[in-house]
């Protein structure tokens, strides 16, 4: 194996990804406030035409509870909307290959899992959803709901900021300047380059081929590209096709793939650089970027580490069962990390196959909450929660109550922020324990053993987090699973999205205290130390029990040769 | 001013001996549920409790369980302990102040008739009266009368201190002792109400109510102990699912068992020793002195960003004092000295005696013989402004009239009476010139003139306390700034401030100057405290964050402020932010510990809580890998991590009480320390305690 063709790779990757956050953290300044920038010249009408569609008032500004309700009831409205889709498919139009209608529990699934920004998909796509639906519907909601994440933010980033006000922003000029000035021109240059890659785009339906062995092979098409690039940046992650980028036609060559990694984390990575700029603190935003940055470098080291060692154990040379040979171990544990890192969900290995201990890594990225750059918005907002409890816990340290940007933080933020770190990682466990427990649950699993318990785990663990991989080996298309998934994902999106508006919220109503040597600093190194050992311990603790008897003994077993 | 030692040994064998029968006292359960980390405690070990019994019962004494059970006990009556204690000291140190109360015999005057009444029965509103050798017999202010008070029983100063109607020092003290005279007293509060009883009512751990951020690191704490909940229920599904899918053996997983995972994991270290922090932090305050009203402005003293201190009494001590003899022209310094003490020598303002005192250090000019002198002592006057001596001749009429005053009032003094223009006379320009000069350097000029002819002149100066620029050397590490208040006029503030090293001063200060710039302060987000006495402090005292009432002040500032110096020392508001700071700080590196501990605690349990998972007979199974500390076996491990997990409450109990060591640093530098000692060491020590216990467990083969 070449090491060291892998490190320079990762190195290469690292530095655009660090570069192009820090460049695109300002670009989404200005267009996220309103303010000029190159795009604004040909987007400002565009989005001035926006509002007065939707009637809407670009100065009117919403308290937390209105905000909240405006952005439930366009998710609620966008899950009924999908829903409808789905079951009526058949008789929209683009459906060339006369797919039918979906059945309701799937359908439901499929509809929240799009809107929550999961694109958790119990079916296989190119087989199951018309192109109408896929692009009407599913396209629309990948650009929709990486917008409410950054929607979210921008209202969090208020509440920290401003001082003694009530309201937090509009939510549906934050929805469209999001979709406007970050996702569209974004998702459009990298759709291009992957067209440029050979990824398939067009509306032709499948072909089929006669092969030289004179049998009959269906190539599915589609417009592929131009999902493929907004399923990267916008944290989606829900493939076109049923493989996900594990396929040629989604993912054709090494540039590609580099570019689809690149654009999981990108904008996640930038938001990071946005939010410091609108606090006014660039060194806040390199703590939080390098935090995150020190554990997605451990992620992939570990996994990495974990694949080139587990493979001596079975004298092969590498375990490349489940993983993409034309993009070999590297690449794999690159995208694996990144995806769950990120709550993307895209994937272009199988899980499953991953070793133990790269198994536990990206099941970790999500117990965490997805917060390793985390999916578009919610990531940081979810890194939001994680830095309250830390300026808690080592504020009160420094002997003053604590404080974040000079908001002090109180019961209030700390009853809501361990609502929001807690409700998902409750679900997780309960829900994966009934599913271990029961026989609905295990009749759909594959695997038996730690292999299996970590099975039902990454299922609901991906629901929850609104991640969207699977782990494969697990066939989640029962009702069992339709609908729990379906609950983990609507707990995980909005158990954490309500309490995070709620304390923007009451932030923004107090007064900001002035800094002085005796604040706790949140820009430095040891304040991001102390970030990661919170993550660490409030995060990871609580899956430590479940991750031994998971990966963990998975790992063990393995080293006596038992397998499963 | 000496202060009243109040320091409490850790080990009074009476408050130990009391808190162990209140520690039993508090396994109420309704009591313990005010504490949710140790409510949980609690009911697991009622829970591994009646299963012991139940297998008891039926002859299969379970020695595991057994211990497992007492130890689970243990932990709740060590937390318990922690709060006994605390609230022991606590009362031991209210009660020096309660004592003299309760048996006091009031003589409250009914419909002008006096009848003797018990001290308890006084309602706010009732007049009492009190003479020489009562004991004043509640909270209240004087409405009649002017008596020497000796406050020794609350401030430990044996000084007596006047107290008035009207005016600023009209307040007295329930306990407190008329030495002379006579006092008509309206009482200001009712029974239980009074400063001590609300004391009180914080350092006893029934009563108490939860500070805001005691409140905030409850909700905390309680969410870990629910997210731990579920961890360890489901952790029972996880392992039933290896049971179900390939019948591995998972007896071991007992209710037991997982009860102890439960107890190790939620944080029993910080939720057991909160409370204990709380009134410790209250004992603390008590034990310099100071009453609060209230648990939440001990919190906001450890916020304050602003302090505001009054400049006499805090920054300079009490009085400006003389520090030179500047002559005229033709005049000895020796000679101005002369003149000077004798003009000072009746004048028994702090001032005169300064004057005294200078010419007596600088020329061993003494005291003398009055009589001899023949001397005829002009005191001062409101109309002249001036104050000196006559030194008359043996026929009776004045040979010398020596003069002092201020240079305005000297001026009037000499044109008024001849007629001169002193505006040309070069001695009198001179003085004038040297005049600013010491006010330019914070100092007051006293002229002094004989005979009409100006001799030179006394440079007055507030002398700053020695120590006190490096207090706000400390504080402005600490990140607090100061500003002096002062009624000087702005050239002298300046000097003084420059002198003290204080951030910001107020020159010509009014009352309402005060409450403006705390409003202004406060709109800025600062927070503020200030120390003050008078009835004119009492809108700024409650305006501010912290406002300590100093207790000789009126009652007006005593019900402003949220709390109460009884020293009524001005620098106290300094000690009172270090309690502040010091609670803050305690409450959070014992979280920080609590929750470090926890990686300990799994390394010990989950290896031994998994061993039969594919095991074989010859081979644990492949989760012992993970017992990185060697524990003996898995009963050995998990009772091992409890019984840390109990006894770290006890071993934690004097830091809670003490609080964590404090040094006036910035936020930096503190941060950094208690990271490495309570984080760092959180993690680290409970793996070499573990350990360690393990290898006692089997050296006295307890398993």
């Amino acid at each position: 194996m070449d090491y060291l063709l892998d490190f320079i790779q990762f190195s290469l990757f690292l530095a655009v990804l660090i570069s192009l956050s820090v460049l695109l953290g300002n670009f989404f300044y200005n267009g996220l406030n309103g303010e000029k920038n190159v795009l604004s010249f040909f987007l400002s009408k565009t989005e001035k035409f926006i509002y007065s569609l939707l009637k809407v008032d670009a100065n009117h500004e919403m308290s937390w509870k209105r905000y909240a309700s405006a952005l439930l009831v366009s998710n609620i409205i966008g899950i009924l909307v999908l829903l409808v889709m789905q079951l009526t498919q058949i008789y929209l139009p683009l459906n060339p290959q006369h797919l039918p209608n979906v059945e309701f529990f799937l359908a439901l699934n499929t509809a929240i899992s799009f809107v929550t920004n999961t694109n958790w998909q119990s079916y296989s796509g190119e087989v199951t959803l018309s192109n109408f639906v896929q692009m009407l519907g599913l396209a629309v909601q990948n650009f929709i709901s990486p917008a409410v994440g950054i929607a979210v933010l921008l209202a969090v980033v208020r509440g920290i900021a401003r001082r003694k006000e009530s309201t937090i922003g509009n939510y549906w000029v934050d929805l469209t300047r999001s979709i406007l000035y970050v996702l569209l021109p974004l998702s459009i240059i990298v759709a291009v380059l992957l067209v440029s890659q050979g990824v398939v785009q067009s509306f032709d339906s499948n072909v089929a081929a006669i092969t030289i062995q004179g049998e009959t092979q269906t190539i599915p098409l589609g417009p592929a590209a131009s999902q493929i690039a907004i399923k990267q940046l916008g944290t989606n992650g829900g493939g076109f096709f049923g493989v996900n980028s594990a396929f040629p036609f989604e993912n054709s060559s090494p540039l590609s793939n580099f570019i689809q990694v690149l654009s999981i984390l990108l904008i996640p990575g930038a938001l990071v650089f946005t939010f410091g700029r609108m606090l006014g603190s660039k060194k806040h935003a390199w703590a939080l970027f390098g935090v995150m940055l020190l554990m997605f470098i451990c992620g992939v080291v570990i996994s990495y580490w974990s694949e080139v060692s587990s493979s001596s154990t079975f004298a092969a040379n590498q375990l490349m069962e489940g993983k993409e040979t034309r993009f070999g171990i590297f690449n794999s544990v690159l995208w694996s990390t990144a995806t769950t890192a990120a709550s993307n969900g895209s994937v272009n290995s199988m899980h499953s196959s991953l070793s133990p201990i790269a198994g536990l890594i990206v099941l970790l990225n999500m117990h965490l909450g997805e917060i390793i750059f985390g999916g578009v918005g919610s990531g940081l907002y979810g890194m939001f929660l994680f830095i309250l409890i830390t300026v808690f816990i080592a504020g009160l340290m420094v002997g003053r109550t604590p404080e974040y940007f000079g908001k002090k933080i109180e019961s209030y933020e700390i009853k809501w922020a361990m609502i929001g770190i807690l409700l998902p990682s409750i679900a997780m466990l309960t829900l994966t324990a009934v599913g271990a427990t029961t026989q609905t649950g295990l009749s759909s699993s594959l695997n038996k053993g730690p292999h299996g318990l970590s099975e039902i785990l990454y299922a609901f663990s991906s629901g929850a987090a609104n991640n969207g991989s699977a782990f494969a080996g697990l066939s989640t298309n029962t009702n069992f699973y339709n609908i729990f998934i379906g609950l983990a994902m609507l707990i995980g999106r909005y158990g954490v999205i309500l309490p995070v508006l709620a304390i923007a919220g009451n932030l923004v109503k107090k007064n900001i205290s002035p800094v002085t040597t005796g604040t706790f600093a949140t820009d430095n190194l040891l304040f991001a130390f102390l970030l990661f050992s919170i993550i660490m311990i409030v995060g990871a603790l609580n899956f430590f029990p479940v991750l031994s008897l998971g990966p963990i003994l998975e790992h063990f077993l393995m080293q006596y040769r038992i397998n499963f | 001013m000496s202060t009243k030692d109040y320091e409490i040994s850790l080990f009074d064998k009476n408050i130990i001996l009391t808190a162990i029968k209140d520690s039993f006292k508090k396994l109420n359960p309704f009591y313990l549920m005010k504490n949710p980390v140790m409510f949980i405690v609690g009911i697991g070990a009622a829970m591994t409790t009646a299963i012991f019994l139940a297998d008891a019962a039926e002859g299969n004494f379970n020695h595991f369980d057994f211990q497992i059970t007492m130890w689970l006990w243990f932990t709740v009556l060590f937390a318990n302990f922690a709060e006994a204690i605390a609230e022991g000291r606590g009362k031991a140190q209210t009660e020096n102040l309660r004592k003299t109360r309760t048996t006091t015999i009031a003589r409250k005057i009914i419909n002008g008739k006096e009848i003797k009444v018990s001290a308890v029965e006084l309602r706010a509103g009732d007049l009492v009266i009190c003479e020489a050798g009562d004991l004043i017999p509640a909270d209240g202010e004087v409405i009649e009368g002017v008596a020497s008070v000796d406050e020794s029983a609350i401030t430990g100063e044996s000084a007596p201190v006047i107290r008035e109607s009207g005016g600023d020092r009209s307040a007295v003290t329930g306990g407190t002792k008329v030495l002379s005279d006579k006092i008509i007293i309206k009482i200001s509060s009712n029974p239980g109400e009074t400063y001590i009883d609300r004391m009180i009512a914080l350092v006893e751990g029934a009563k108490r109510k939860k500070t805001p951020n005691e409140i905030a690191l409850s909700i905390l704490l309680s969410g870990l102990t629910l997210v731990f909940l579920v961890v360890v229920v489901t952790l029972k599904y996880f392992f039933n699912y290896f049971y179900i899918t390939l019948a591995q053996d998972v007896s071991f997983v007992s209710i037991t068992v997982l009860i102890s995972l439960l107890v190790c994991l939620i944080p029993t270290t910080i939720g057991g020793l909160l409370s204990a922090i709380g009134i410790s932090g209250m004992n603390r305050l008590l034990k310099h002195n100071v009453i609060a009203m209230s648990g939440r402005a001990v919190e906001a003293a450890g916020d304050i960003d602003v302090l505001l201190l009054d400049k006499t009494g805090t920054i300079t001590l009490g009085n400006r004092m003389a520090t030179e003899f500047i002559p005229a022209f033709g005049i000895t310094e020796e000679y101005l000295a002369d003149a000077a003490q004798l003009a000072s020598l009746s004048d028994e303002t702090p001032e005169g005696r300064s004057i005294v005192v200078l010419a007596k250090e600088n020329f061993g000019i003494r005291e003398r013989q009055i009589k001899e002198l023949n001397a005829q002592f002009i005191p001062f006057s409101a109309k002249t402004q001036m104050s000196g001596v006559n030194l008359n001749a043996a026929d009776g009429l004045p040979k010398r009239i020596i003069r002092k005053g201020s240079l305005e009032a000297i001026k009037k003094y000499i044109s008024d009476e001849t007629n001169v223009n002193l505006n040309s006379q070069s001695d009198f320009l001179f003085t004038q010139m040297m005049g600013v000069d010491i006010a330019l350097a914070g100092g007051t000029p006293l002229v002094v003139a004989e005979n009409k002819k100006i001799l030179g002149l006394i440079q007055l100066k507030d002398v700053v306390k020695e120590g006190i620029k490096e207090r706000f050397v400390q504080l402005r590490k600490m990140g607090i700034r100061s500003i002096m208040i002062t009624g000087d006029n702005q050239l002298t503030a300046t000097a003084i401030a420059g002198e003290a090293g204080v951030d910001d001063f107020i020159a010509e200060a009014k009352p309402e100057d005060k409450l403006k710039r705390i409003r202004d302060e406060q709109t800025k987000g600062r927070m503020i405290g200030m120390i003050g006495d008078g009835t004119n402090d009492a809108p700024a005292l409650a305006q501010a964050d912290v406002g300590i009432a100093m207790n000789t002040g009126t009652q007006a500032a005593r019900e402003a402020g949220n709390m109460i110096d009884l020293d009524s020392s001005p620098t106290k508001l300094i000690e009172v932010v270090e309690i502040g700071k010091q609670l803050l700080m305690t409450r959070g590196a014992l979280t920080t510990f609590s929750i470090a501990n926890d990686v300990a605690k799994y390394f010990a349990i989950i290896p031994a809580i998994a061993v039969s998972l594919f095991a074989s007979a010859s081979l644990n199974g492949p989760l012992s890998a993970l017992n990185i500390m060697k524990l003996a076996s898995p009963q050995s491990a998990i009772l091992s991590a409890v019984i840390f997990n109990a006894l770290i409450i006890i071993a934690l109990i004097p830091l809670a009480l003490k609080g964590i060591k404090y040094r006036p640093e910035g936020a930096a530098a503190v941060l950094k320390r208690n990271i490495l000692v309570y984080g760092v060491g959180g993690l680290i020590i409970p793996f070499f305690g573990i350990k360690l216990i393990d290898m006692l467990i089997i050296t006295l083969n307890l398993i």
